[in-house]
C-alpha cells in the first residue's frame, strides 16, 4: 500500500491527480456521444484551433484559458453552421476550420519567432496543476456533467433519430451547437491535464472502449467513466514511477485498455460464433 | 429557436379538415431542383389516404414536407393551423433506413421518445409516460423485447416499435411511410389492425406505399404521385377518389 499513498504525499501530486480524474471522467461521459455520433475528428479539431486563440491571449496579455476557449467555441459554431442542413459533410466543415485555424495559430507564432511558450498548452503538464487550476477544472467539469444530466434525453434523440427530433419542434442542429460548444470547453480545460493535442484520446478512447464492452447508453457512460478514471490513476502513478510525460502516460494507458476491450470482444464474438 | 415543449400546444380550428395543402414546390436542401411541385389536397378529419407512387415519386417527400422537414412554398394547414403551431398533433414514422439503429438504446426507450412533444425541455418522462408506452408496447405484441436494444430486433418488429412511438405520441393526424415494406406477415396483421383501431378513433392517416393490391380494403381515397407530381385522372381532375357514404370507394 506504500508504494499507492508515498505519491500524495506531495501537494503536486494530488492535485494533478484529482484533475486528471476530474477532466478523465467527464471527457469520457461527453465523449460517448463523440463516438456515437460518429464525431472523433472534432476533439482533435477543437484542440488544434486553440492554438490562435493561444497566441492572441498571450500578445494581447489576456487569460491563455478565455483565447484558448474563444477559438474552441468560434470553431465549434463554425463547424456547426457551415455543416447545417448537410449541405457541406461535417468531417469536410472539421477539416476546413481545424487546419485553417491551426494555420493561423502557426502564422502567428512564426510572427513571436518563439515557440517555447506554447509547449505546455499543447503537450499539457499536469504536475503543473495549481489550486487555482484546480477549482476552474472542476468548476468546468461540474458545468458539462450538469448540461449533460439536464439535456440527456434531447442529446440521445437528436444522436439516433434527428427527424422524429424536428417533427417534433426540437432543433437538431440547436442540440448539435451546444454539444460542439460543451466541446470546445472541455478540451481547453484539458489543456493542463493532457495538452490540447492529447485531450481528444481522452474524448475518444474510453468512450469507443465502453461501445465495445455494452449496448446500453448509461451502462456505457459508467464504464468510459470507469475506464477513464483508471487510466488517469495508472497514468499518473507510472509518470511518478518510471519519469515519463504523464498526459502521454494517461492516453497510452486509455489506449491499452481499448486494446484490452477490443480483444474481449472478438474473443467474445468468435466465442458466441462457434 | 425553441419551439419544442408543451407550451405549444394549441387547440385546432373547429371544423377544419385534418390537413389541406396547397403546395407550389417542395425541394430538398441544396437541390435546384423540386422534388414535388403543384400539390392540392385536403384530407378530412377521421380519413385513411394513401399515397401511391413508385420509387421517387415524391411520397415521401409530401409527407416530409407535412411533417415540416422540408422546406416548401405554398400553404400548409394542420387541423387549421400551420406546421408547428402544435406539434403533438402530427406523428411521422419514417422510413426505416432513417434511424441509427445500432444507438444503444432498448425498444421500450425508443418508444418513450414519442412522448418527449409533450415534455418538452428539462421535464422527465412520468411514470404515465412509461405506462403509456409499456401499454403500446403490450398491444404491438413486443412485450418480450422491450428491454432488447434495437438492433437486436427483427425489421418487423422495428417497424411495430416506430408504429409504438407515433402512437405513443397521442397524434391526431399521423404520417406513415412505407410501414408495410419489407415486414413479416404478423407486423402486416399488427398494423392492419391498429389502422382500423385508429379509424375507429377518429385519428387521420396519410400513408405513403407502392403496393396496390390492398387499396380498396385499406383506405379511404388515393392520392396518385408521379415524379413528384399528382396524376390527373381521365377528366383532367387530381386522380384522389373520396369515400362516399357507402364506404370505401377506391
Amino acid at each position: 500500500m506504500n508504494w499507492l499513498l508515498a505519491p500524495l504525499q506531495f501537494t503536486f501530486m494530488q492535485t494533478g491527480l484529482l484533475a486528471a480524474l476530474l477532466v478523465g471522467v467527464t471527457c469520457a461521459v461527453l465523449g460517448v456521444y463523440v463516438v456515437l455520433r460518429r464525431m472523433a475528428f472534432i476533439g482533435d479539431a477543437l484542440a488544434h484551433t486553440a492554438l490562435p486563440g493561444v497566441v492572441v491571449a498571450y500578445l494581447y496579455g489576456w487569460n491563455l484559458f478565455v483565447g484558448a476557449l474563444v477559438a474552441g467555441l468560434l470553431t465549434a459554431l463554425g463547424i456547426g453552421w457551415i455543416s447545417r442542413r448537410a449541405t457541406v459533410r461535417e468531417d469536410t466543415a472539421i477539416g476546413v476550420l481545424f487546419t485553417a485555424m491551426f494555420a493561423l495559430g502557426i502564422l502567428m507564432l512564426s510572427g513571436m519567432r518563439s515557440f517555447r511558450d506554447f509547449t505546455h498548452i499543447l503537450f499539457g503538464n499536469i504536475l503543473g496543476v495549481t489550486r487555482a487550476d484546480l477549482l476552474l477544472i472542476s468548476a468546468m467539469c461540474a458545468l458539462v456533467l450538469l448540461v449533460l444530466a439536464l439535456f440527456h434525453k434531447e442529446l440521445e434523440l437528436t444522436s439516433f433519430d434527428p427527424l422524429h427530433a424536428q417533427v417534433m419542434g426540437l432543433n437538431p442542429d440547436l442540440v448539435r451547437y451546444g454539444l460542439l460548444a460543451l466541446l470546445a470547453l472541455m478540451v481547453v480545460t484539458g489543456l493542463k491535464v493532457a495538452g490540447v493535442v492529447l485531450t481528444s484520446a481522452l474524448l475518444v478512447t474510453p468512450a469507443a472502449a465502453a461501445a465495445l464492452l455494452t449496448n446500453r447508453l448509461p451502462r456505457m457512460m459508467a464504464i468510459a467513466a470507469l475506464l477513464a478514471a483508471c487510466s488517469a490513476s495508472v497514468g499518473l502513478y507510472a509518470s511518478y514511477y518510471f519519469s515519463v510525460a504523464a498526459g502521454s502516460a494517461i492516453v497510452l494507458t486509455c489506449a491499452l485498455l481499448f486494446g484490452t476491450a477490443w480483444l474481449y470482444r472478438s474473443l467474445w464474438q468468435a466465442g458466441a460464433a462457434r | 429557436m425553441f419551439p419544442y415543449g408543451n407550451r405549444r400546444h394549441v387547440d385546432p380550428v373547429a371544423g377544419a379538415p385534418a390537413l389541406e395543402l396547397d403546395l407550389e414546390s417542395v425541394s430538398y436542401p441544396g437541390s435546384a431542383a423540386p422534388a414535388l411541385q403543384q400539390v392540392q389536397l385536403s384530407v378530412p378529419v377521421g380519413a385513411r389516404v394513401a399515397l401511391v407512387g413508385h420509387n421517387g415519386a415524391g411520397k415521401s417527400t409530401l409527407l416530409k414536407a407535412v411533417a415540416g422537414l422540408l422546406p416548401f412554398s405554398g400553404r400548409v394547414r394542420i387541423c387549421g393551423r400551420p406546421i408547428g403551431a402544435c406539434h403533438h398533433r402530427v406523428a411521422y414514422l419514417p422510413q426505416h433506413g432513417e434511424i441509427d439503429w445500432q444507438f444503444p438504446i432498448e425498444l421500450r426507450k425508443l418508444v418513450l421518445t414519442g412522448r418527449y412533444v409533450h415534455l418538452g425541455w428539462l421535464r422527465r418522462p412520468s411514470l404515465q409516460d412509461y405506462a403509456i408506452c409499456d401499454a403500446l408496447i403490450a398491444r404491438l405484441g413486443l412485450a418480450q423485447m422491450a428491454a432488447r436494444q434495437i438492433a437486436q430486433l427483427s425489421g418487423g418488429q422495428q417497424q411495430r416499435a416506430l408504429l409504438a412511438r407515433a402512437l405513443a405520441q397521442e397524434a391526431e393526424v399521423l404520417l406513415l411511410d412505407e410501414p408495410l415494406i419489407a415486414v413479416d406477415a404478423e407486423t402486416r396483421t399488427v398494423l392492419a389492425t391498429v389502422m382500423d383501431e385508429l379509424r375507429a378513433r377518429g385519428r387521420t392517416l396519410l400513408v405513403a406505399t407502392h403496393d396496390v393490391s390492398g387499396l380498396a380494403a385499406e383506405f379511404d381515397s388515393a392520392v396518385f404521385l408521379s415524379e413528384g407530381r399528382v396524376l390527373p385522372a381521365a377528366g383532367g381532375e387530381p386522380m384522389q377518389r373520396q369515400r362516399t357514404a357507402a364506404g370505401p370507394a377506391v
